[in-house]
Formats: structure tokens, sequence, C-alpha cells
């Protein structure tokens, strides 16, 4: 895109809108309080919480897992020690160094309040926020950011990706951005459409969302040409790094990334969930690269819908489970901790004789995240965003002050 | 409101070719419903292969070079797959815009979706159209147990959810494993089912989430389907590779009790016989009810239609074709203006029905589905492609549709005339608006771009 393209597109996208401007200010970002950053990469499919944090140091571990379970520390192929009893699986490499440089927190055992173990109805509960799925048609991280002064001028938040998930849908304005392939279309076509708009307030809306959206994210588009499927997630990334190091830009971004439901040849050190593992892991690598001085200020939220099985199944994987791990990254997180009441993996340890026990309910997590590092006030957060979760007491200190 | 031709179209079918609207007239219901009568259309495209003959195809392969090379890596299943998929994904899309009876059409892909498969998984990328054409298509103006029977025995939907080897832990396949590994000294791998077939069959096939199945009702059905699996492996006879396989020695002995019902037969018959409960089960007819109502009529389809398309599946036992007549002589189908936004694969096809045209060959055709969001078969995850407005209207998705659209008539517009196409294809339904917008393009290209951009062709208009 030229120079002259992108302020002729700034003109389109205020006179479609009557509120903002889009303003692209280039200054370095400079720490100032209320800025921090969130990211929430939602892991589609259940991620095996057993396989990305091993608990190798469990006497049952290794009778439990089967086929499944990794060496020791130490050995090749073998889990990254975090502590005596947690370890995290070799494909991740960058999370266990930032493990060590304070700037990850693993949870572990932990579960939204969701208890069956359908994919669609656990990602609904993970990202309604509520105790039950399809209470309500918005999300907990748009009701938070609905709540933050400033929200109503400027976008709080960026879905990356075709479509904004649910945990980000309501009544906050959020943007939504994925990369493209197609030249530009002319300014003039693009005027005379956001006309023809008009009647339509939601086409009118998005349109204006794309187009200021486009303008910020560019070069990542052209990034994306470059690199193949197994990339996607990096590109993403890329590109979420390019809207959140800008001084005004989006507090929140969302992406989600699939292809964690590994009912069969799971594999233990290599196979199927080790490359998933590593290519998260080279994303997250490259994404803080990206972010540059922001990544002091940003935290990095992984959460799946539910864990899988204990035991290995007929077909060397694993079926759908209950409690899950968590991670939080970034240098805006007071890491190297492992928080987690272990339940244990004996076999009179297991939820319904199969799965996990959960011990921790996820929104204490993600109240402690939105308190300290957005600044979610604890009355929002119980009466707007979490709504039925009072007995469930936020997590502290997740947040570096 | 009174059931328009554009509406009818666009509803029910793919969108109009620019003769459509003056065939269907005055009569849009009798269109639709003596496209109702006779089989399902098959797919016109010729060299197609059926799933059996592809998955033949990998295991010969296989065996001739392991036999050349031992050793040697084998040659990527993806190279194979990939010229077949996209063979069959250009199939279906000429199918759906040549298509005369277009609603057959959507039926099609909305079963297709309602059992969903994903190419995703590397197992299915070869079959997925086949799965499509020999366990969907020929059943979408049958019946609904047979559609079920024939999805839960394809080896796509088997595959899929990895019940090819699901095994049970007391089946005599399972003893057998366990006295060769300790005979040979080593530790045992233990036989035993996978779930995953189970459970979506429940969920998502058939009663739907929520109807009241428990996880013992998961894990026991799991049990009555241990060895549905696939014919190809060592000992099988090579002349049935491909094609479904009950292999009786796998399959967990005894009677089973599924969602308070007991099955007292055993193997293939039981697990015949709890699909056949499912199929005719109350809470099955709800569950296809909503979502044939959601997908035709509303994200939020009124109640009352919803029951009544739902009496229509229970008293004539699934017989599909009755469901959709209830659907399309019930008023409130036709009294609910909503203008869902359409789904990628309905927003291209409509384009191309319009113009008449498709973006050209296989490759590029698969490039549009996939920079539009709707990968041909690629739903990611079996509860197949989300059908509401708010999936798929999003910022990004409607500004890439514009990007299409401008590019489709940079190519077509000195050669079609959108001022003359717009009340062609969209009839009644163009707004004036758009109409006056087309009127003032600054060219040929411009108007059609407005055209294929604008709120009535993006949206399928009641």
């Amino acid at each position: 895109m030229t120079k002259k393209n992108w302020n002729r597109r700034e003109f389109i996208v205020s006179s479609a809108l009557t509120a903002s401007a889009v303003t692209v200010p280039r200054f370095a970002w400079a720490r100032a309080p209320g800025e921090g950053r969130l990211v929430v990469i939602i892991l589609r499919g259940a991620l095996d919480g057993l396989a990305a944090v091993p608990p190798y140091g469990d006497p049952h571990y290794a009778n439990a897992r089967g086929v499944l379970a990794l060496d020791k520390p130490g050995t090749t192929g073998g889990v990254l020690r975090l502590d005596a009893t947690f370890g995290l699986h070799p494909a991740l490499g960058f999370l266990h160094e930032c493990y060590h440089a304070q700037q990850l927190t693993v949870v572990h055992a932990v579960s939204t309040a969701y208890r069956e173990r359908s994919h669609f109805d656990g990602q609904d509960v993970l990202e309604n926020g509520l105790r039950r799925p399809h209470e309500i048609n918005s999300g907990w991280l748009n009701r938070a950011l609905d709540s933050l002064s400033g929200a109503a001028t400027r976008d709080a938040g960026i879905a990356l990706g075709n479509n904004v998930p649910l945990m980000m849908r309501g009544p906050a304005r959020v943007a939504a951005w994925s990369p493209s392939r197609l030249s530009d279309v002319d300014d003039d076509t693009l005027q005379r459409l956001a006309d023809l708009y008009a009647d339509d307030p939601v086409l009118s809306r998005r349109l204006a969302d794309a187009l200021a959206n486009d303008a910020i994210a560019t070069d990542a588009s052209a990034d994306r040409e470059r690199v193949g499927k197994r990339e996607q997630l990096a590109a993403t990334l890329q590109a979420a790094a390019k809207f959140l190091v800008r001084r005004e830009g989006p507090r929140v971004a969302v992406l989600e990334t699939r292809g964690w439901d590994t009912h069969a040849n799971q594999g233990a050190d290599s196979g199927q969930l080790a490359q998933r593992l590593r290519v998260l892991d080279a994303a997250l690598r490259e994404f803080r690269f990206a972010l540059q001085e922001v990544w002091e200020h940003t935290a990095v939220l992984l959460v799946t819908e539910f864990g899988r099985t204990v035991a290995v199944n007929g077909t060397r994987g694993t079926d759908h489970g209950t409690g899950a791990a968590a991670f939080l990254a970034g240098g805006a997180v007071r890491g190297g901790r492992t928080i987690a009441d272990w339940p244990g993996l004996g076999p009179k340890a297991l939820y319904q004789g199969r799965d996990l026990t959960p011990t921790l309910d996820l929104r204490a997590v993600l109240k402690g995240v939105l308190a300290e590092q957005l600044g979610v006030s604890a009355n929002v957060l119980e009466r707007e965003v979490f709504t039925d979760s009072r007995p469930v007491a936020p997590l502290r200190d997740l947040i570096r002050v | 409101m009174a059931p328009s031709a554009a509406g009818a179209a666009n509803r029910f079918g793919f969108g109009a070719r620019p003769t459509d609207l003056r065939s269907i007239g005055s009569d849009p219901i009798g269109w639709l419903d003596q496209q109702l009568n006779g089989d399902a259309p098959g797919v016109g495209a010729v060299g197609l292969q059926s799933s059996s003959q592809v998955l033949m195809q990998v295991l010969q392969r296989k065996q001739s070079q392991r036999a050349a090379t031992p050793g040697q890596p084998l040659q990527k299943l993806g190279q194979l797959y990939r010229p077949i998929y996209l063979a069959e994904a250009q199939a279906r899309l000429r199918s759906a815009v040549e298509s005369e009876r277009p609603w057959i059409e959507r039926l099609v892909h909305f079963w297709s979706n309602h059992f969903a498969v994903s190419a995703d998984k590397l197992a299915v990328t070869g079959i997925a159209g086949a799965y499509e054409r020999e366990a969907i298509r020929p059943h979408v103006l049958g019946s609904f147990t047979s559609m079920l029977l024939a999805v839960e025995q394809h080896p796509a939907m088997l595959l899929y959810l990895d019940n090819q080897r699901s095994i049970g832990p007391n089946s005599r396949a399972a003893a057998l494993r366990l006295r060769r590994h300790s005979t040979a000294g080593r530790q045992p791998t233990r036989a035993d089912i996978n779930e995953n077939l189970a459970r979506e069959a429940l969920e998502l096939h058939t009663l739907g989430v929520g109807s009241g199945y428990t996880q013992t009702d998961v894990t026991t059905f799991a049990k009555v389907l241990t060895g549905w699996s696939v014919s190809g492996g060592p000992g099988d006879d090579l002349a049935n590779a491909g094609r479904f396989e009950f292999r009786a020695s796998w399959h967990e002995p005894g009677e089973k009790t599924v969602f308070g019902v007991r099955y007292r037969q055993d193997g293939l018959e039981q697990g015949l016989a709890v699909l056949h409960t499912l199929a005719r089960h109350p809470a099955t007819a709800t569950h296809i009810a909503t979502k044939l109502a959601r997908h035709f009529v509303a994200d939020e389809p009124p109640p009352g239609l919803v029951a009544r398309l739902a009496h229509a599946f229970l008293d004539s036992d699934g017989d599909l074709p009755t469901v959709y007549r209830a659907l399309l002589e019930s008023e409130q189908t036709w009294s609910t203006e909503v203008g869902k936004f359409k789904t990628p694969t309905d927003y291209i096809v409509s384009a191309y029905r319009a113009l008449q045209v498709t973006d050209g060959d296989e490759r590029r055709s698969f490039a549009t589905f996939e920079l539009l969001g709707q990968r041909p078969w690629s739903p990611g995850s079996p509860a197949g492609w989300p059908d509401r407005t708010e999936d798929w209207d999003g910022a990004a998705a409607l500004y890439k549709r514009v990007e299409w659209a401008a590019a489709l008539a940079a190519r077509l517009g000195s050669r079609r005339v959108a001022a003359d196409l717009a009340p062609a294809v969209l009839g009644r339904r163009l707004s004036e608006r758009t109409r006056l917008a087309i009127g003032r393009a600054d060219s040929a290209t411009q108007a059609l771009t407005l055209l294929l951009a604008s709120p009535d062709f993006m949206r399928r208009p009641a």
C-alpha cells in the first residue's frame, strides 16, 4: 500500500464513523500506567495438560500415562524441569526460558465450571465466563473491556482471525483483522460502498472497522504470503504485535489455534502433539521479539476448554477429560511459579475414575489477570464479567506491580 | 410476507442465474416443492474415484514402495490426496453453480456439514468428497435413518473420528494381544476403546448436547461400536480394502444399555440397533428440526416452526422430504424476515451463478474458498461450520469479500452489465439504494463490484 493510499483510507474511515479518526502515531512505546497489554490464545480442541505440563514427580505419573509418559528431566526427550513435581514438554523450550526468567506462571488442575465433555459447550463456557453454556451471547473479555474508561472511543480489543470469537463479542467495540492476499480495492469504490452500506448498520460498521485495521497491519499481510500453513499462528501473532505496540492501539488481543483434539497417535516426546507444541512455542518466541519493549508490559494467557483423559485410549491418544493446564507468560507476569493444588494421579484421585480432578476454577485466574493487568474493579468482575462467580476468589499477585 | 422468487432462490438455493427468476415466476413454493421429487442428482464430473478406490490406491502404493525401497520413507499421503481433493472440490462447486435443482445442492451441503468430517485431518483429505457423494448425497431425499447408517459406516467418518482401531477391552483380540505380549516378555499394550465417534454421534449427529445422555452412555456406546472399522489391514481381503469392515474379534462382547435402552443382540447388529433407536428419538427430531430451521430461516428460529418440523420428522419416521415440505408450507418460514448473511460458500456460488462463470481451474477456485474462509470440507471440527450470521459477518471476512468481488469484477466488468444483471438476479429484493449506486458507478467494473458487495447480495433476502 502506498503512503497516499493510507491517508485517503483514514479519510474514509473517519467519514464512515462519526467518532473515531484513525491515527497511527509512530513514537516509541513508553511505559505508562494502565497500558498493560493482554493477549489471550484460545487452544481449541482440548490441550492435554498432562502432556504439556507433565507432573513427572507424581508417583503414579509413569503408570497412569503409559506410552504417553515422558522421561525424567535431564534425559534426551525428557521433561524440562520446573520444580520437583512439574516439568514442561520438551517442545516448549521458549516457555521454559520464560519460566526461569520469572516470566511464566503455569496453572494446573484447573477448569471452567463446565463438567461435561462436549468441545463446543466447553468452549462456550470458556468464553462466556459463566457456569453453563449458551447462557449469554457475549464473552467475559468483552464485558471486562466494556467497563474500562476509553473503551467507547477506541477499539479496546482486537480479534485476529476472520471472525470475532465469543470471548470478544459483546457491548465493547472491538476490531477484527485477518490476513488477505488480494490487491487493494480502489478508494473511490470503497467510498461508494461505505455510502451503499448506510442503511445496513452492521455492514457499515464492519467495513469501517476493516478499513481501519487494514491500514495498520498491511506489513504483516505481506509477511503472511511467504509463510506456510504451519507458521500461520506465528504470522497471526506477528500481526497482533503490530497492533499492540501502538500506543493508542488495542490493549487486548484474542486469537485462536485449533488441532489439540488428540484422540489418536498423540505421541510423547515426538509426534503429533509435540509438533503442535513446538509450533506454538516458536510462535511465542517470535511474538516476544516482535513486541520488543512492549513485551515487558504484556501478559499472554493460554487457555483450553478442558483437559484429556489421564490414561491412553485404545488408539494411542486421549479422550475428552476435565482438569487442564493454563499458561500465563510475558514480561508483565510475576512468573517462575507453578500454581496447583495437585490432586494426584492415583486411581482414587481421578475425577470419575478417568480425568485429572480440577482443584481450581479458571475464573480465579481470569479474575486475577483482569484485575491486575487491565485494572478491572472487583465490583465489575462480580457483577458484569463473571456474574455467578462470587465464591471464586481471584488469584493475587499474578502480575508484577 | 409473500414468498418471492428471489427469496426462494437465495434462501433455499444458491442464488439466481440471470434467467432463474423468470422461470420461478409467481410460484416460488411450487418451484422448490418440485425439486424434492425423484432421487437426488449425482455429481456430473467424470473420473472421480470412490472412497474405496482411493484407499485401495493408498494401500497398493504403500505395498509397492515397501517392496521397491525397503527402509525408504513412504511417499507422502498428502501428495496422493491433494489432486483428488481438488478435483472433488471442483466437481462440487460445478454441481452447485450449474444446478437446476439448487435446493437439493444446498441440502447436500447442509447434511454434509451436519455429519461433518474435516479434510484438515490427512486421513480424510482424499475421501472427504467421496464421502459426501456416497454417504450424504444419495440420502438427502431419503430417510434420516439411512443417512445416519451410511455415515457411521463410512470409512471417512470412521477414520475421522478414530473408530477404526477402537477395540473392546474384553474382546478376543484384546485377550490375544495380552497373551502375545506376555509370551514375548514385553509390557502389554492394553487394547481399548476410543470414544470419539460414539460421543460425537450422540452429541452432534443425533440426540444433541444437553439431551440427557451421560458419560456412561458415551463409553457404552463406544463399546457397542468397537470393531466398526475399515478394511485394508494385514490379513484383510484385499478385494474389500477401503470399505466398512466389522471386525467381530474386536467387538466388546455382551449386552449393553445405551440411553436407557438395553440391547441384547451382539456383534454388528447391536450398533445398528442403537443407531435405529437414536434416529427415531424425539431429541434427535428436535435437534435436526432446530438446525434446519436455523439454516434456512433464522439464527434463532421460531419455536413453533421447530416444533412443527420435529413433528413432521417423528410422524414420518425421519422421511426427509416430508420435513422439508413442512418447512416450505409453514407460514413462519416466510414471515420471518431475517436477511441472514451468506456463508462464504453461498456467497461464492451465488456470485458464480449470477455471472455464469467460475474462477477457472480447480486450484484457483480452491484458493477462493480458502481466502474467504471456508475451505471445502474443512470446518476443523466435527461440529461442522457454524451457522449463525455473527459467525460469518466479521469485519475482516466482509472486507475479503469486497476485495474478491472487486477482483472478479475487474476480470468481468466489461462483459457483464451490472444494471441489467441486478434486477435479473435480485428481482424485487433489489434495493433502491443499490440500484442507484450501480447506475452512478464510474465504470462497468465498479458497477459490478457494487452489485456483488451490496447488502442485497451479501445477505439472503427473505
